[in-house]
């Protein structure tokens, strides 16, 4: 398993997955986001860093339009995705969320069984001709969420009776089993002990041979485990977005500087 | 589980755009659309039996509140009505008299008929000849002029003029012929016969089965109000005392736990059940008198206890806990800080919540029919407020089953009335609620 | 109204405790309020309140108790002969009351003096007819045996009663001398009234254990006498229900069994067509409906449930019932006889039921957290495919508890059925024919009647009891699975 933590870091870093341009979130009259620019790459980690409250969540909800489903939230602006405005009228949310997947803060597994979890994605988009299909489906989500090998014998047990570790990576296997080809994270690692957070992050790793993805953390270390790119926010505004090595040794806003080394936050 | 990892790495979906719906999408939008049109459905049929229900009550109980009335003038001559007064059955004369009177009212209008006074009087209520005679009998010194009265119509001439009896409808009925209502038609003409707002059913008395024209909903109107006062002397302070307890004082104790699911259980038994312990306690064990409105309020009491506990608690639990403290920290009891503090700011609640439940308790039926407050006439409104909880009386929506029951089309009529009225005393209690709650409501 | 008159005394007697105590405490505190350890008040209340409690208490105990006393007492008067006779010792001691009430009845109007009702011999006057001259109707002539009892009922009442007069009156003179002789600066008031009302707190919370226990026992004793005079096999097997109505037993025919299968079909019915509309409602109100729509809709529906039952009872039987005629009845397909049938009470009930299942189903629709719905939104779910695989899944426990509250509901209602299924008593298939149900039962066979000896009056208790079992069973269960979802989101 190590060696794939070794996999290095630059590939296809030109590819660019999402667009996000002078993006404005509104809740009724506060204006939550400010100005984002920020380009995402394909088939690489991004953390979005920063305080509570900086707006960072609100933005990775707009980038699958989650954001819809609130009904005092406005969001302007133009996010692309593969170079198509995903706030086009012709969108489909439902077909767009299919394509960037989202991991949440808590473990929020259905009330079903561990396989129904992992099943539901690929069902109601209609990816299994048959149960054995679907069957080899789940299985690939569940080795992929590297819960397999704990849920083999009991898939049909309660996704809510597994520990919070596990819970979390059946929400990941049930992300990925929908073959999204951006998988948003945010903050997945806030509810969990040490042991299940390295393990998530490991997961992270690998997800990065073929999906971007962008995570949401409030941990500075963790961004700097997991990703390549890192963006910090600031009260609503994307104060700088670059290498995460760059950010982490030598930022060019003070901001930033003053967040990681701990003055501000 | 590297290999498989590696192995089973497929190509991410097909590059398909978001900007084009694939097929299997739009059908399962189109089953969300289904989906969202069956909610709808939902609620329109809902909505439509609302305003079914309310067109029916006010299609068919508007009618009760105009009244067909023949105006004839009456010669009191001095000598028929001694003659009269020496008969036995008195009022029976003074009909005679009326119907006479109606004949020569209808000769004088031009209108012919052959028919006899007394097949006259069937277009009158049968108590045309006793209101003659309570009008003799109080005013003696008319006697020698005349007067002008206001004789109530018969329910089916009434019916008739509301559209409610058709002539097909009368062969059968030995109460009127189609005959008399071609007289009606004749005599509206002539004005004998006046279509009035009737009074007398707001604020009137029960009648006699055979007499719906005099039916009116006053006097249970005056049960119901007594039941009410009952209710609230009981249910209010009890229920308050109740909450209090078991919001401020009470430890987490097997008992505690044993009230709380009494209360819960209470507030969704069948109300009929009540009536069964009204019955068997009040009446059977304790012996107070039978359809009295004392015994109905105590046992609306127990069935409405539950409900203005549950909201009292509510609005306890909703006043914050810094304000008990507040009154602690400069020394009150735990007693006076709830009765100082946490009261009176909860009191729009529990006032709200009582009202709710006094309308609640207005407007249940079943529990009263066990106890005795139908299938008999309140004839007369208490006098005095002993006679008014002890005696026996109706209640509005008992007095209502009771018309339901009589099985007269034009008892139904009265029966929707009813519903009116009762409906219009409880939106009342309901707007008053709801006016407090706005005026009070406040946000911590 | 004597009780009244002793309650209203005992009431003054505790003004004047109040006034007495507050007094003495004050001239005990040389007229400073600083000197006293409670204010005022409290000494006033204390005293007023150490007299009236016990003497409320001892009132309402012994006008509970004096009825019951006395019927023991009397009864022993009653011999076996004339129980035999009569039918039952219950008939017999409701003719002794009636006759004591009468006697007494003719002593205050005056067409008897006092001392001929406390002697008066049945071979010497015709004490029936001399009732009926004042409006007290006896159905058969009275006995000797009878009246000797009811004067004997008459002497014991009215010495019970004087006697009480003199206990309760007494106990609270005591209850005020003693607190206003303990009141001086130093006493305690508060802390003995605050206890003191802390009791009173109590004692009103557990009137609701009390109500139970009382609907309970009242159940249970009649349905026990209702047992020794029909076999409980027969009730609880029987298929048929035919009450004779000439009394006095033998020819009564009272199975449950066609009873609870109308009670049933009826329930049934009503669930059918409040489950689906509630449901969706629910649905459409707490997922889809926009704000303002919401806040039109729902106070809209929920007036239904405000309605009281004899509006739905009378709109079933003049409104639905004729209506079901016409398209079900002789004319078309002739499924249908009358218009009050299962049908036209199970369609009115449902309505009424709308409300009911949607309010609760909103509530619990509402309690499943929102990170399902994001869950299931983030994985492309449509919002109906989140509602039906992943809500309506979460929220089942609950949805299932509403259900099962609103057929408690639908069982134990009573007008809609009394007006809307019809009299008769059969099993059968046809949703179409009238039938009746438990509830409908107890009105008929309790209403108008106030002998409870025979086993068609004493019947109703057993079918109560069978009503508060069931209803209780379900509601107990629905709280109960209630309660458990709600923890499992807390």
């Amino acid at each position: 398993m190590n060696d794939m933590r070794l996999i290095e870091r630059a590939v296809d870093m030109d590819d660019i997955k999402i667009s996000a341009r002078d993006v404005q979130v509104y809740y009724g009259d506060n204006h939550a986001i400010k100005d984002v620019n920020v380009d995402i790459q394909d088939k690489t980690v991004t953390a979005f860093i920063g305080p509570s409250g900086c707006g960072k969540s609100t933005f990775l909800r707009c980038l699958n339009r989650m954001n819809d489903t609130i009904d005092i939230c406005r969001v302007e602006g133009d996010i692309h995705l593969d170079g198509e405005d995903i706030n086009d009228k012709r969108v489909d949310p439902v077909q767009l969320r299919a394509k960037v997947g989202m991991v949440f803060q808590k473990p929020n597994p259905f009330p079903k069984s561990i396989y129904d979890n992992a099943a539901y994605g690929p069902k109601i988009h209609g990816m299994a001709k048959n149960k054995a299909e679907l069957d080899e489906i789940v299985e690939r989500a569940l080795r992929r969420g590297a819960i397999w090998d704990e849920v083999k014998d009991r898939l049909d047990a309660p996704g809510t009776g597994l520990s919070g570790g596990q819970q979390q990576r059946l929400c990941i296997a049930r992300a990925v089993a929908t073959e999204p080809e951006v998988l948003l994270m945010d903050e997945p690692c806030s509810a969990l002990d040490p042991i299940a957070t390295a393990q998530v992050e490991e997961l992270i790793d690998e997800l990065r041979q073929n999906y971007s993805v962008v995570i949401v953390t409030h941990s500075m270390q963790q961004a700097a485990r997991v990703s390549q790119k890192t963006a910090f926010f600031h009260l609503g505004n994307l104060v700088e977005y670059d290498e995460t090595g760059k950010i982490f040794t030598n930022p060019e806003d003070e901001r930033t500087e003053s967040y990681i080394t701990g003055r501000i936050g | 589980m590297t290999d498989a990892t590696a192995h089973t790495t497929p190509e991410p979906g097909s590059k398909s755009s978001i900007l084009t719906v694939d097929p299997h999408t739009a059908k399962r939008h189109a089953a969300e659309g289904r989906f969202k049109i069956y909610g709808i459905i939902a609620i329109c049929i809902g909505l439509f039996f609302l305003a079914a229900l309310l067109i029916a009550i006010v299609s068919n109980g508007t009618r009760a509140f105009t009244q067909t009335r023949v105006v004839l003038e009456i010669p009191l001559v001095a000598a028929e009505i001694e003659a009269a007064e020496a008969y036995i059955v008195k009022t029976s004369k003074y009909n005679d008299l009326v119907g006479e009177a109606l004949t020569g009212a209808m000769s004088d209008a031009g209108i012919e008929t052959e028919m006899e006074p007394k097949e006259l009087l069937m277009m009158l209520s049968g108590s045309a000849g006793a209101n003659f005679r309570n009008f003799v009998l109080e005013n003696p010194d008319a006697v020698g002029g005349s007067h002008q009265f206001e004789f109530l119509a018969s329910s089916r001439v009434d019916g008739y003029l509301k559209g409610r009896v058709t002539r097909e409808a009368l062969v059968d009925d030995k109460n009127l012929d189609a005959a008399h209502l071609d007289l009606v038609d004749q005599m509206r003409e002539a004005g004998l016969v006046e279509r009035s707002f009737n009074w007398d059913f707001i604020f009137g008395a029960d009648a006699s089965e055979s007499r719906p024209e005099a039916a009116g909903i006053g006097v249970s109107m005056l049960g119901s109000f007594f039941m009410m006062l009952v209710v609230l002397a009981f249910a209010l302070p009890i229920g308050i005392a109740a909450s209090i307890y078991l919001e401020e004082f009470a430890p987490q104790n097997r008992f505690t736990d044993l009230i709380e699911v009494n209360i819960a259980n209470l507030a969704a038994v069948p109300s009929i059940v009540f009536g069964i312990l009204g019955l068997a306690v009040f009446i059977q064990v304790m012996h107070l008198p039978q359809s009295a409105p004392l015994v109905g309020g105590l046992t609306l009491t127990l069935m409405t206890l539950p409900t203005i506990v549950i909201s009292t608690r509510a609005s306890l639990k909703s006043v914050p806990p810094s304000i008990r403290d507040a009154a602690l920290g400069v020394g009150a009891s735990k007693m006076q800080a709830v009765f100082h503090h946490v009261l009176p700011l909860a009191m729009p609640g529990i006032l709200t919540g009582t009202i709710i439940g006094l309308a609640q308790a207005l407007g249940e039926t079943a529990p009263l029919l066990l106890i005795g407050m139908v299938g008999f006439i309140a004839s007369n409104p208490p006098d005095g407020l002993a006679s008014g909880f002890l005696d026996p009386n109706s209640a509005m929506p008992a007095q209502i089953y009771e018309w339901a029951k009589r099985a007269d089309p034009a008892y139904y009529e009265r029966a929707w009335g009813g519903i009116i009225i009762l409906l219009l005393f409880l939106m009342t209690m309901n707007i008053i609620a709801i006016l407090l709650r706005r005026k009070f409501e406040r946000r911590w | 109204m004597p009780t009244l008159w002793i309650a209203l005394f005992a009431l003054v007697l505790s003004v004047v405790g109040y006034a007495l105590g507050r007094r003495r405490a004050m001239v005990s505190a040389d007229g400073d309020i600083r000197n006293l350890h409670s204010r005022p008040n409290y000494y006033g209340v204390n005293a007023a309140l150490t007299g009236l409690v016990p003497a409320f208490l001892v009132l309402a105990l012994w006008t509970l108790g004096q009825p019951l006393f006395l019927q023991n007492s009397v009864s022993g008067m009653i011999s076996d002969a004339q129980i035999e006779e009569t039918g039952s010792l219950g008939l017999v001691m409701s003719d002794v009351r009636r006759v004591a009430d009468g006697l007494d009845q003719a002593v205050a109007e005056g067409a008897m003096d006092a001392e001929t009702a406390g002697n008066v011999r049945i071979d010497l006057t015709d004490v029936r007819a001399r009732l009926g001259e004042v409006g007290v109707a006896l159905g058969s002539a009275v006995s000797q045996e009878t009246l000797r009892a009811a004067q004997a009922y008459r002497a014991q009442s009215s010495f019970g009663d004087l006697l009480k007069t003199i206990v309760v009156l007494g106990i609270a003179l005591a209850g005020i001398s003693y607190a206003v002789m303990r009141t001086n600066a130093t006493f305690r008031a508060r802390n003995v009234v605050e206890s003191g009302v802390r009791w009173l707190l109590i004692a009103a919370a557990s009137i609701a254990i009390l109500t139970t226990v009382g609907i309970f026992l009242s159940l249970i004793f009649n349905t026990v006498e209702f047992f020794r005079l029909y076999p409980a096999g027969d009730f609880f097997f029987g298929t048929t229900w035919q009450p004779s109505f000439t009394g006095r037993g033998g020819s009564s025919q009272l199975g449950v069994l066609p009873l609870l299968w109308g009670t049933f079909y009826i329930s049934l019915i009503a669930l059918a067509v409040a489950v689906p509309i509630g449901l969706f409602s629910a649905i459409y109100l707490s997922e889809y409906a926009s704000p303002r729509v919401r806040s039109v809709a729902k106070p809209l529906l929920e007036v239904l449930a405000g309605i009281p039952t004899i509006v739905y009872g009378l709109f079933a039987l003049l409104t639905v019932g004729p209506l079901l005629l016409r398209v079900f009845g002789d004319d078309t397909v002739g499924w249908m006889q009358g218009g009050t049938a299962v049908m036209t009470a199970g369609l009115v009930m449902g309505i009424m039921l709308i409300p009911f299942v949607s309010s609760l189903s909103d509530d619990i629709i509402n309690a499943v957290p929102q990170a399902m719905r994001d869950g299931s939104l983030g994985l492309g779910a449509t919002h109906s495919e989140t509602v039906r695989q992943v809500i309506l899944p979460a929220a089942l426990p609950g949805i299932v508890g509403a259900i099962l509250l609103a057929a408690s509901r639908a069982i134990g209602e009573t007008m809609i059925v009394v007006l809307g299924a019809g009299a008769a008593a059969r099993l059968s298939l046809n949703p179409f024919d009238a039938m009746t149900t438990v509830t409908a039962k107890i009105v008929s066979q309790l209403t108008g009647d106030s002998d409870f000896s025979s086993p068609e009056a004493l019947v109703a208790f057993a079918l109560g009891m069978t009503l508060f079992v069931i209803t209780l069973g379900l509601n107990v269960l629905a709280l109960y699975i209630v309660r458990k979802y709600r923890e499992q989101y807390e």
